[in-house]
């Protein structure tokens, strides 16, 4: 073996080592900030790190050990499918986490969510008034 | 070397599973459990993937898109179901 190929494949190996790593310390990331943030939107901030860029950071090292550039694309359609779903869920869950006050309003900086459900709460207030109990 | 990597993400994905699983544990409310299981579905789908960079295959990875429907489909089902649920008093 010559000595560049085996030089390449060092700093092929150490940069999916590092890869590794830091994606696995983004679960850890994940759970500390799920132990220790107060309430369930800043916990849902921490969540989504292993769930984007750890996942990123792990394909790409099954990638670079795979050493073949077939699998790019199969990687690259499992880490989409990923960024497809996970905002879907994450929108669902902070919109029940709302709607059902799971959240300390205090730590908010700013609530643009609120005018719109006082708007549409008035607005069906006055479809009650004028149409008498809709049932 | 590979085989260090693959000790210390051991080690990290473990104590990262514990957080969530006490999280589960602790969580006061539905939707913090609901987080933290996908949280924990998350680490194993990094364990999958770490085991399939060291041994170098690819048997894992439909398991890893087949865990991402299920993470999906459990927590919009969840939220889903909690605001409906919340709905009710409101409109009766």
């Amino acid at each position: 073996m010559n000595p560049e190929a085996s030089l390449v494949d060092n700093i092929i190996d150490t940069t999916s080592a590092v890869f590794m790593v830091v994606g696995a310390l983004m679960s850890l990331a994940a759970a500390v900030g799920l132990l220790r943030f107060p309430d369930l939107l800043s916990r849902m901030h921490a969540a989504t790190k292993p769930q984007v860029l750890g996942l990123f950071l792990l394909l790409a090292s099954i990638g670079l050990q795979m050493r073949t550039w077939w699998v790019w694309p199969v990687l690259l359609v499992a880490w989409i499918f990923q960024l497809l779903t996970v905002p879907v869920s994450a929108h669902m869950v902070g919109r029940a986490g709302y709607r059902t006050k799971h959240l300390h309003r205090e730590l908010l900086s700013s609530d643009e969510l609120e005018a719109v459900v006082q708007k549409a709460a008035q607005s069906a207030r006055d479809e009650g008034a004028d149409a008498g109990r809709p049932d | 070397m590979m085989q260090t990597v693959m000790a210390v993400t051991a080690v990290i994905l473990s104590l990262a599973a514990a957080g969530a699983i006490i999280r589960i544990a602790r969580g006061p409310s539905l939707l913090d459990r609901v987080l933290a299981s996908d949280v924990l579905l998350a680490i194993l789908g990094a364990a999958l993937c770490i085991d399939m960079a060291v041994n170098r295959h690819l048997n894992n990875l439909m398991l890893l898109v087949a865990l991402s429907i299920v993470g999906f489909i459990g927590s919009a089902t969840v939220a889903r179901f909690v605001a409906g649920r919340r709905e009710q008093p409101h409109e009766s």
